[in-house]
């Protein structure tokens, strides 16, 4: 097995039996993103003709692209899987929490909550999620079964020793394991196995004519009817398409021609800035935005 | 394309981060706002200072404000030819096991060495480790070359010193390498100042090098992760065997070993995707179906009966301890060989290995966080495997502390 694509791929569903042998009430988050949607189409060749080992849970922010939520909602449907879903929104009432303030109001830290809650209810002792290594800097120090506490707390000086392809998912009764079976793909991995697949997307991934503020910071944000627009604002309409789809209020399009995604894999190829880089305010914040926020239990 | 898994290891002083960031850095694989965070970053420390590149990789909070690597990060960047997957080792004695962590599954390991100091404690250690690692290739990385004015007898002394200091630890093969990480200078571009060296640079090296495929042309090896039992009504009878090839072919029809039970049985069926294969290689995720049925669960390993493996209670292993509490006699442990787990206890520890010299101390009854230590193991239930000499994947395992979860140590078998 020489070529890489295929070697990343069977890491991923050797991962994916670990947790199907390791744990009893695993999980696997599902956005309607491309990580997500990668790791089921793993799953798929991983456990067919068998059912999956466990279900498909969304933490829906609210703050969602319908596309995606579409998508979502199709695609579970196509395989026969169960699909979870719990809302931020929920959260936020049952626990008198204050929504997200300002100008592009995120939820993406309230987020955790709502998965921390989730866990709690299905008692699930593994999450298996798409984040990669690629994407940040304290993402690149996390092992792929990630230990956390009954918090939901990563401590990165904790981390168990991770060698060869021998996988501990040992835990105590209240704590859980985040799986990352893509740990070691990279954007233009993904979008090249996408491709071999021929895995079907969103249409908010590829070019379309859309209305967005342009910020100071020249990232192309989606009008929509949670974010505030002031008349200073610049709002203009442009052909974008989306990197990631998380927060719609945090994520920002790029200006994109990309019809297919050979057009999409030639502009990563030639684009200058990074994944997150481009289309993340929340990691912008301050240079341990993203390792503080897994310190307090975030994906 | 291929992908090429490989490890670096150095002391911090050695310039590790600042190769990797240039390597990065000149392969355009960091991205124009990642290299802004960094100015920025990099102003802050001192006003004139140029992009300090290795602060690409110290992604922790705590490693920038030491100025250290603590864990290892992971890397990658990609080429025409090739993607790397780096794990950017720390180098301190304490990170020890952070270093046996990332080195563990690579096919390269890249050593620092600075032109000053020549070979030191740490180059015997990271050198001592690739070894009991098995690690396929090992290059050295002379850095620092101007440092001493491109000196040619300096890059040729520590040659010579380093294959005298190697000799004895059967290191499957070495190369050199003299570059300035700081400069760039025979990192992905030549340099006049090197004139005497005609050989590759490193980024060269790094495209050229054979990548080994030792899993392939092992013997046959698949062990069990999961038992996929649909249970429809179309699909009633249905049993199979997930798992991944660990090493060598198998092909519908072979007469397979199962262990732990010692059960002679026939590959019936090799699915793969949902379609049935008539073979798979090693590495492939696959599902086998047998003629018989027979009591095999999560962790049994089928071999080919001509190919038969080592089978133990007992195993002679050497170990890396990895847990900030030291061993104590008596910790009851689990023995984790890939999917495969059993109680086990380290009935005897039969000398510790100065990881500088490779000399062995005598019979000792503890054994410290970051210390090698040949053992003996014994497990509740019969082991099936080959020396890690031999094979990677089957000679290699963990230690689970069962009261704390931890993984306290990781071994290979003798």
């Amino acid at each position: 097995m020489k070529d890489y694509l295929d070697q990343l791929e069977a890491e991923a569903i050797y991962i994916m039996r670990e947790v199907a042998g390791q744990f009893e009430r695993p999980a696997l988050l599902f956005s309607g993103g491309k990580d997500s949607i990668c790791l089921i189409h793993l799953a798929l060749k991983a456990f067919r003709p068998g059912k999956f080992p466990f279900p498909l849970v969304h933490i829906d922010t609210g703050h969602n692209f319908q596309e995606a939520l579409d998508y979502r909602d199709a695609l579970a449907e196509q395989i026969g899987e169960k699909l979870i879903v719990r809302k931020v929104e929920d959260t936020i009432r049952e626990r008198k929490l204050v929504d997200g303030k300002g100008k592009f109001p995120s939820r993406n830290g309230l987020q955790t909550y709502t998965l921390l809650d989730t866990i709690e209810e299905f008692e699930f002792d593994a999450c298996i999620g798409g984040a990669r290594r690629d994407e940040e800097k304290a993402r690149a120090k996390e092992r792929i079964f990630s230990v956390r506490d009954e918090f939901g707390q990563w401590d990165p000086k904790k981390q168990r020793p991770e060698l060869w392809n021998i996988y501990n998912g040992k835990i105590d009764k209240g704590e859980n394991v985040r799986v990352f079976p893509i740990s070691n793909w990279t954007e233009l991995d993904v979008w090249n196995y996408i491709k071999r697949e021929n895995i079907a997307l969103p249409s908010i991934y590829f070019t379309h004519e859309r209305e967005c503020i342009l910020t100071p910071q020249g990232q192309l944000m989606n009008t929509n009817e949670f974010v505030t627009i002031e008349p200073e604002d610049v709002v203009v309409k442009r052909n974008v398409r989306y990197r990631t789809v998380g927060d719609m209020t945090c994520t920002a399009a790029v200006e994109s021609t990309a019809y297919t995604v050979d057009d999409i894999i030639k502009e990563i190829k030639e684009t200058k800035i990074s994944e997150r880089g481009a289309t993340r305010m929340d990691d912008t914040l301050s240079e341990a935005a993203m390792e503080d926020r897994k310190k307090g239990g975030y994906f | 394309m291929e992908l090429l898994r490989f490890f670096t290891a150095g002391n911090v002083d050695d310039g590790k981060s600042t190769l990797i960031g240039r390597l990065l850095f000149d392969s355009n694989s960091i991205s124009t706002d990642i290299i802004d965070t960094l100015t920025k970053q990099s102003k802050a420390k001192a006003e004139n200072a140029d992009i300090d590149l290795a602060l690409l990789t110290d992604g922790l909070r705590a490693e920038r404000e030491q100025g250290i690597t603590i864990d290892v990060a992971y890397k990658y960047f990609v080429t025409d030819k090739r993607k790397y997957i780096i794990a950017d080792t720390p180098g301190h004695a304490q990170y020890t096991r952070n270093m046996f962590t990332g080195a563990s599954n690579t096919d390269l390991a890249i050593i620092l060495i600075d032109a000053r100091n020549g070979i030191t404690d740490q180059t015997k250690r990271h050198s001592i480790i690739s070894s009991i690692l098995g690690i396929p290739h090992v290059l050295i990385c002379i850095n620092k070359m101007d440092l001493k004015n491109y000196d040619q007898a300096v890059f040729e002394s520590i040659r010579k010193d380093y294959l005298a200091f190697a000799q004895p630890l059967g290191l499957k093969k070495i190369s050199f390498i003299p570059v300035s990480a700081l400069t760039g200078e025979n990192v992905v571009n030549k340099s006049d100042n090197f004139s005497w060296y005609t050989e590759e640079t490193l980024f060269d090296f790094l495209e050229n090098v054979e990548i080994p495929q030792e899993e392939a042309n092992n013997e046959t090896r698949f062990q069990v992760q999961y038992v996929i039992r649909p249970q429809t009504q179309e699909l009633h009878d249905y049993r199979g065997y997930a798992g991944a090839l660990l090493s060598g072919k198998i092909q519908k029809g072979d007469k397979v070993r199962v262990f732990p039970i010692d059960a002679l049985t026939t590959v019936e069926k090799i699915e793969k995707f949902e379609s049935e294969v008539e073979s798979a290689e090693a590495g492939e995720p696959i599902i086998l179906h047998l003629s018989d049925d027979l009591d095999i669960s999560r962790g049994s390993t089928f071999v080919l009966d001509n190919e038969l493996p080592e089978t133990a209670n007992e195993i002679d292993a050497t170990i890396c301890w990895m847990d900030n509490k030291p061993f104590q006699k008596g910790q009851k442990l689990l023995f984790q060989q890939n999917s495969f787990r059993a109680k086990a206890a380290i009935k005897s520890i039969e000398g510790k290995i100065d990881i500088h010299t490779l000399d062995s101390t005598e019979e000792t009854d503890e054994i410290h966080l970051n210390e090698f230590c040949k053992v003996n193991i014994k497990t509740a239930e019969l082991v099936c495997f080959d020396s890690y000499a031999k094979n990677r994947k089957t000679g290699a395992f963990i230690l689970i502390n069962e009261n704390t979860n931890n993984t306290v140590a990781a071994g290979v078998i003798n």
